[in-house]
This record gives C-alpha cells, sequence and structure tokens, in this order.
C-alpha cells in the first residue's frame, strides 16, 4: 500500500470520481446521517440506559463471585463475567459515550463532557487524541497516530530501519498492555520526553499528572481494594490475578478490533497536503476509504461497541451506536454505486490480515513477495546484511528486492 | 449513619469516632468502584435515598379535565418541603431529550410524603402534552426543590381575593386544600375569581364547586364562551369589598399586567405570580452572544459558528475539529436559540437550561447566553 496520492491512474481507486460526484456522494451520505437524527428518541435513549445498567449490574456480580475466586469455578466464572464487563464499559458505553454519541439527551450523567472509563488513560486526553486528532485526520499519514501508535511503520513509503524488524514484538506487547499504550500515546510520551524542555512544559507535566493519578486508581482498585475485599475468603491472590486477566483479556480483544478498523490491507492512507481545503465531500471519501468493517453476529457488534461498523462510525462518529447496523445497508449502497471497495470481513480474516501487514512492513519493501522456501536462505543472507551494515548496503539491496518483484510481477502477467 | 451519628453527639468522642470510621469507609467504596463514584452504584438500586440527586417517581396520573392531569410524585429523601402556593422545576425525558419546566406544586404537605403538579397541555408544548398524555406511573422524573414567594403570609390576612385564570389556579389550589384540610375551622373570608375558556375547561372545577357549596370560599366562575374576558374594571361589581382584601393572583400576562396598574392606582395589596415563559426569539436573523464568565458581548450573525464569533471578540474558545465531529468545544447555552448550520435544526435553552452545544457548528438564531 502507498499514500492514496502517490497511486498511478489504473490503481487509484478515486481516479473514477468527478469533483461533483463527490459532493453529491457527500449529500447522499448528510441526508442518511439526518434519517437517524429525525428518527432518534425514547427508543434509543432506553437503550443505552439499560445498557449502562446491565454492565453495572454484571461487574457487581462478576466482583461479588470473585470475592470467593479461591473456589476455582468462581474464579472462571467471575473472571469472564468481569472481561465481559470491562470490554463493554469501554467499548459500547465508554467510547461511544465520549464521543458525544448520547449528548443529545442533555443527561448529565451520560455526557461526553462528564464521562469518565475504565482506562488508564483519563478521557479529556482521550477525547483530544482520538476524537479530534485521529477522527478529524483519519489516516493522514504523519498527522494521525492511530497510524502505527508513532511506534510502528504502517506504510511502503515510510523508510524501513531495521528496528522495524521487532514491530510485531511491540505490536503484541502493545495489545498486551493496550490501555497503557493509549495513555502513553494521548500524552504523546515519544514526543514529549524527546527534550529537556518538552519535558519541563508545564501543560505535558499537568497531564502526566493527572494520568498517573488516573493510573493510580486504576491499578488501587484492581490490584489492591478488590483484593483485599476478597482476603477473608483466602481469596488474595485469585481476586488479583482475576483482574489481571480481565484486564488482559480487555486489552487483547480491544486492540484487535481497533487494528481491524484500520489496518487491514487494502484500507488507504492519506498524504499531509491532501487534507488541505477539503470539502464535506472529500471528507467523506476520506472516511470511506480508510476503515474497514467486520462482518458477524449482533453479539459481535455489540462486544466490539459497534466499532465493527467502523465505516458508517467514521462517516458519522456522532450517532447513536446502536443505529449503525440500520444504516450500514444504505451506505454499502453508496459505496457500490460511487464504484469504491466496501472492506468487511470476519473478525479472524480482518486480525489475520492487519497482522500480516504488520509483519510485512516490519521487512523491507518487498522482501516477503520476494521470498519462498527455495531462496529462503539467501534472502536470510540479505536481511542480515541490511539489518547489520550501513545505510549504503540498505538502499542496495533495497533497489535489488524492488527490481526482483517488479521482474516477477512482470513474468506472472506475461 | 447520619442518626448514630448525632445519638452519640453527647458523649463526645465517640460521635468523632463514627465520623472518621464513616469518611473512611466512604473512601474505600470511593476507590473500590472508581472511575465511578459510589453514588452511581447507589443509584441503580435506590435512586430515591437521601444523598441522591433529587429525582421523583411517578405514582399515579389523574385526569382533571380533556387536556389537564395531576400527577402525584413520590420525591427522594432530600426533598426539603413547600409551602403551598410555591412550583418545582422537573426534568422530564420527552422522546429521550430531558426537557426542564417548572410546574406550581398543587397539594399541601400531605400525609403520605407525596406531592404532585397539576399539567395543562399546551399546543405544541413538548413537556406538558408528555406528562398529560404519554407519561405513566412508575416513571422517573427529575426534581428540582421548591421555590418561590407566591405563598399565604403567617398570619393570614383575614379577608382574601383570589383571582386565576386557566392553569393560573394551580397554586391556589394547593393554598387552599391546604387551609381546608386543618382541623380547627378557618376564620377566613375568601373570594376566588376564575376565568376559563368554558365550565368544562376549569381544572379542579369539582373541587372548587365543593368548597362553595360548604360556604368556605365564595366562588365566582367566569367563562370566556359565555361571559367574556375578565375585565379588571368590573372587579368593584363582582367583589363589592374589594377594598378590604388583599388580592393573589396568577393567570395570563394581560390580566396581571391590568391587575398590578388597577391595584396600584388604588394602592391595594397584591401578590401575583408570573409563570415563566419559555418563548424564545428565534428568528434566525443571529443575536447577540454573551460569553457570560468573560463578560464578552458580540454580536453573532446566522451564519457564523459561535465559537468563531467568540474568538473573533476576543475570548479564549475551546475549539477542536471545527466540524462538529470531535465535540471538544462544547459549552453550556444558558438560554437564547442556536440553529446547527449543518441541518438546520434549533436548539433552545430557557434560563436554568445549560443545554451543551457544539460551538463550531452552531450560529446564534437570536440573543444567546454562552456559560464561558
Amino acid at each position: 500500500m502507498t499514500v492514496l496520492q502517490k497511486k498511478t491512474e489504473s490503481t487509484n481507486p478515486i481516479a473514477h470520481l468527478s469533483d461533483e460526484e463527490i459532493e453529491r456522494l457527500g449529500v447522499e451520505l448528510d441526508a442518511i446521517r439526518q434519517s437517524i437524527l429525525d428518527s432518534r428518541g425514547e427508543r434509543d435513549s432506553a437503550y443505552i440506559r439499560t445498557v449502562i445498567d446491565a454492565q453495572r449490574k454484571l461487574e457487581l456480580a462478576s466482583r461479588a463471585v470473585l470475592l470467593a475466586s479461591a473456589f476455582p469455578p468462581a474464579w472462571v466464572i467471575g473472571t469472564a463475567g468481569l472481561s465481559v464487563a470491562k470490554i463493554i464499559e469501554n467499548m459500547e458505553i465508554g467510547h461511544n459515550v465520549m464521543h458525544g454519541q448520547w449528548d443529545w439527551m442533555r443527561d448529565p450523567k451520560i455526557h461526553s463532557t462528564t464521562w469518565e472509563w475504565d482506562n488508564a488513560s483519563p478521557s479529556d486526553q482521550w477525547k483530544h487524541s482520538h476524537n479530534e486528532l485521529h477522527h478529524t485526520y483519519t489516516n493522514v499519514v504523519g498527522k494521525d497516530n492511530d497510524l502505527g501508535y508513532g511506534i510502528m511503520r504502517v506504510d511502503e513509503d515510510q523508510r524501513w530501519y531495521p528496528l522495524y524488524l521487532a514491530q510485531p514484538l511491540w505490536n503484541f506487547i502493545n495489545a498486551c498492555f493496550f490501555e497503557y499504550g493509549i495513555a502513553a500515546y494521548d500524552l504523546e510520551l515519544g514526543k514529549n520526553l524527546s527534550s529537556e524542555k518538552r519535558r519541563q512544559a508545564p501543560e505535558f507535566k499537568a497531564r502526566a499528572k493527572q494520568t498517573l493519578k488516573k493510573i493510580r486508581n486504576q491499578v488501587r482498585k484492581d490490584y489492591v481494594v478488590h483484593p483485599l475485599m476478597s482476603l477473608p475468603t483466602g481469596s488474595f491472590v485469585p481476586t488479583l490475578a482475576a483482574n489481571f486477566t480481565a484486564n488482559l483479556v480487555r486489552n487483547l480483544w480491544t486492540h484487535s478490533v481497533i487494528m481491524c478498523g484500520h489496518f487491514p490491507e487494502g484500507v488507504e492512507t492519506f498524504e499531509r497536503t491532501s487534507i488541505e481545503g477539503e470539502t464535506r465531500g472529500e471528507w467523506y471519501l476520506r472516511q470511506m476509504l480508510g476503515s474497514a468493517n467486520i462482518s458477524g453476529s449482533k453479539a459481535m457488534h455489540f462486544m466490539t461497541g459497534n466499532l465493527s461498523h467502523q465505516i458508517e462510525h467514521h462517516l458519522f462518529p456522532d450517532l447513536p451506536s446502536n443505529r449503525y447496523a440500520e444504516i450500514a445497508p444504505q451506505v454499502q449502497d453508496v459505496f457500490q454505486r460511487y464504484g469504491l471497495s466496501y472492506h468487511m470481513a470476519p473478525l479472524p480474516q480482518q486480525v489475520a490480515s492487519a497482522w500480516h501487514k504488520v509483519v510485512r512492513l516490519s521487512l523491507p519493501n518487498d522482501f516477503l513477495a520476494t521470498t519462498n522456501a527455495k531462496n529462503l536462505p539467501s534472502q536470510l543472507k540479505v536481511l542480515f546484511a541490511m539489518t547489520t551494515k550501513g545505510p549504503k548496503v540498505r538502499r542496495a539491496a533495497q533497489a535489488r528486492l524492488t527490481q526482483q518483484a517488479r521482474r516477477a510481477k512482470v513474468a506472472a502477467a506475461a | 449513619m447520619t442518626s448514630v451519628g448525632l445519638m452519640r453527639t453527647a458523649n463526645g468522642e465517640p460521635a468523632v469516632r463514627s465520623l472518621a470510621l464513616r469518611d473512611r469507609l466512604m473512601r474505600v467504596a470511593e476507590a473500590a468502584v472508581t472511575p465511578l463514584v459510589p453514588a452511581d452504584v447507589l443509584d441503580i438500586f435506590h435512586p430515591l435515598r437521601s444523598g441522591a440527586d433529587l429525582r421523583a417517581r411517578i405514582v399515579s396520573i389523574v385526569p382533571e379535565t380533556a387536556d389537564a392531569a395531576t400527577i402525584v410524585l413520590k420525591p427522594g429523601k432530600d426533598w426539603a418541603g413547600h409551602v403551598p402556593g410555591q412550583y418545582v422545576r422537573v426534568g422530564v425525558d420527552v422522546d429521550g431529550v430531558r426537557l426542564w419546566r417548572t410546574y406550581s406544586l398543587t397539594h399541601g404537605p400531605r400525609a403520605d410524603g407525596h406531592i404532585s403538579i397539576t399539567v395543562k397541555a399546551i399546543p405544541d408544548g413538548a413537556v406538558s402534552n408528555h406528562l398529560v398524555r404519554r407519561a405513566r406511573a412508575g416513571q422517573m422524573i427529575q426534581l428540582g426543590q421548591a421555590e418561590g414567594d407566591f405563598v399565604l403570609p403567617d398570619p393570614r390576612p383575614e379577608k382574601l381575593l383570589l383571582v386565576t385564570a386557566g392553569s393560573g389556579v394551580t397554586p391556589v389550589i394547593g393554598m387552599l386544600r391546604n387551609l381546608f384540610s386543618r382541623a380547627e375551622p378557618l376564620d377566613s373570608d375568601i373570594v376566588l375569581l376564575h376565568s376559563a375558556l368554558s365550565r368544562s375547561e376549569v381544572i379542579f372545577g369539582r373541587e372548587l364547586r365543593a368548597y362553595a357549596a360548604e360556604g368556605r370560599v365564595r366562588l365566582v366562575e367566569m367563562h370566556t364562551d359565555v361571559h367574556g374576558m375578565l375585565d379588571v374594571h368590573d372587579l368593584d361589581s363582582i367583589v363589592p369589598d374589594l377594598a378590604e382584601r388583599t388580592t393573589y393572583a396568577c393567570g395570563p400576562v394581560g390580566l396581571l399586567d391590568a391587575l398590578e396598574e388597577h391595584h396600584t392606582a388604588r394602592g391595594l395589596p397584591l401578590h401575583i405570580e408570573r409563570f415563566r415563559t419559555a418563548v424564545v426569539a428565534t428568528d434566525g436573523e443571529g443575536g447577540t452572544v454573551t460569553f457570560g464568565r468573560s463578560g464578552i458581548i458580540v454580536d453573532g450573525d446566522g451564519a457564523t459558528p459561535i465559537l468563531d464569533v467568540g474568538e473573533s471578540g476576543g475570548v479564549l474558545m475551546p475549539s477542536g475539529c471545527r466540524m462538529g465531529v470531535c465535540f471538544g468545544c462544547v459549552l453550556p447555552l444558558r438560554s437564547g436559540a442556536v440553529r446547527d448550520l449543518r441541518n438546520g435544526e434549533v436548539t433552545v435553552a430557557a434560563p436554568g437550561d445549560g443545554v451543551i452545544i457544539q460551538t463550531c457548528i452552531n450560529a446564534a438564531a437570536g440573543p444567546c447566553d454562552i456559560d464561558h
């Protein structure tokens, strides 16, 4: 994949669209949005209130069961319940409430300005990096930190360095401790720790303090208070392990779902200059091309916080999540009529696709494509040289790989 | 817990200890439920408990006329009580949206602790129509504490004139019910002059006529369809001893203004209750935008987002995507009207509503007061 603007006429997925068509597409999508606004009401408010009520009861019940978690069945049931409760809290409730999807109800208890979630990152900071940066600059290389969280190579056009070989490992570690990864990148730690001046900036220090306080509260709840409450049944360690497991399950799940949103093969990325003076229609188009959906059952959609409808969510981030399923066929119809591809696949397939991309880009461009069982030893030798020797060797080897790949393609075509 | 603390206060030390213990338990509870607060958890099970945000459960809905009904409410434990004649703010979820309105309390303090409001459905009235026609017993509404000084003084004036029109009878019925529920005989001399569109439109008509039949009040009903509108110049003929009476009045603005002029000219004592009007100018031509806390007032035209209006006026505004996506720019609209520039939808806030709006895609649709 390469940023859209560098693609040739034949591979550019929007080359066939005129400016007028793009604007007409915007008008059609506006009409879909309006149809939901017009019918938004009591049914929707009842939905979110029911979900919040059920989630809180599930969490309380699971934590109550864990009070006796020294008893293995109690550990299993409590841990499973708590994992599910934490996932729902982060996905269907927290993420969506903080998007302002339920602000229209004017209920101060279910409002983007007051909501705080069960996650290491304070809601204020997450709202800034997610709602403002990620949703505005979706998939714009260098602007959208969700693209690789600033630590990964996500595009062929990013120059390859040996350090990127470890990116599948980084990605896995990030998945396990995803909530801390989110907190770190909401703080823009990489940038803000890079110089003494940035480290000492009062604004950064205040935000870091806020995050540390949030983390302290989260850790104290899961790893001190609840284990201590289980002490009378001798369940201190099992409860601690249960909380750790639930957080791990939640982290792996949310990381997988979120990887599926923008990482699968075929999803487009964009150049910085492409968004200057972007029209409403062009903004919609970027969201359409930069997102991918997960297909599956109702339960599946619910557990992803309806982020399985990532395309619909990115087009209309402030529509109530329970309505995305309803407009998905209409949106898909728009894709079809304008000759655009609507990326949708089951979760395992999308996760595999996203991981494939992570691995592919951890290696030099065209390395994976030119490697087969027969030439593996010689290819590994090339990779070793590219990793251990200087930039000159890297450039030469890269040129050879690119040439090989091109030849293979020509041969395959002939 | 509170009562334990109070009982032991006489002994001195244990009270301090129990308070400290309570404090510590509270902190453990907070640590156990973060990022929620203990109240969020308790609300699931006991929304009307003491210490909760004030709410009420609808106990029953009793029709009064074709388009008026009395809503009997069981208020939360922290309801501080009221004096008949006072009003209360209620927050009702209409079609999923919480809207706040003010209604008079129509019962004196009741033995069962319930309170009631009587609502007349007005044309296009979202809340009044919802309460009269769609609300059901068992539903929860949000509540403020009782407010208002339209109450009878103590000691009571010996001779009273109550002038009401339409739903203006609602604060007065509370006063009457309270007076008549007492054990000791009432020595007041009360004239109730009530104006309504027709006989069947009189809210509490049967009850008022019963009071009149029992000789507790002298009731003068004026029905617009038969007698025409009430004219204050007829007061002397309707109530010959007008000069000896203290007047309490509640009704439409026109009637109250006329009454005020009439009584002031003659130096007669008058207490009036004006129902708050929630009508806001929404001509779409923009309006002055007041940033309350910054003390800056700027002219906002109907096409410029309030965010831009504020910034050009020198207000330090929170902002984000500037396209209605991120909700980073939201601020409370204390009162006024704004129009969503994307689809023309108008959002109206009456004083006290504090509706939170996105400033980057809303323009003034009338004078606006922004809490910033």
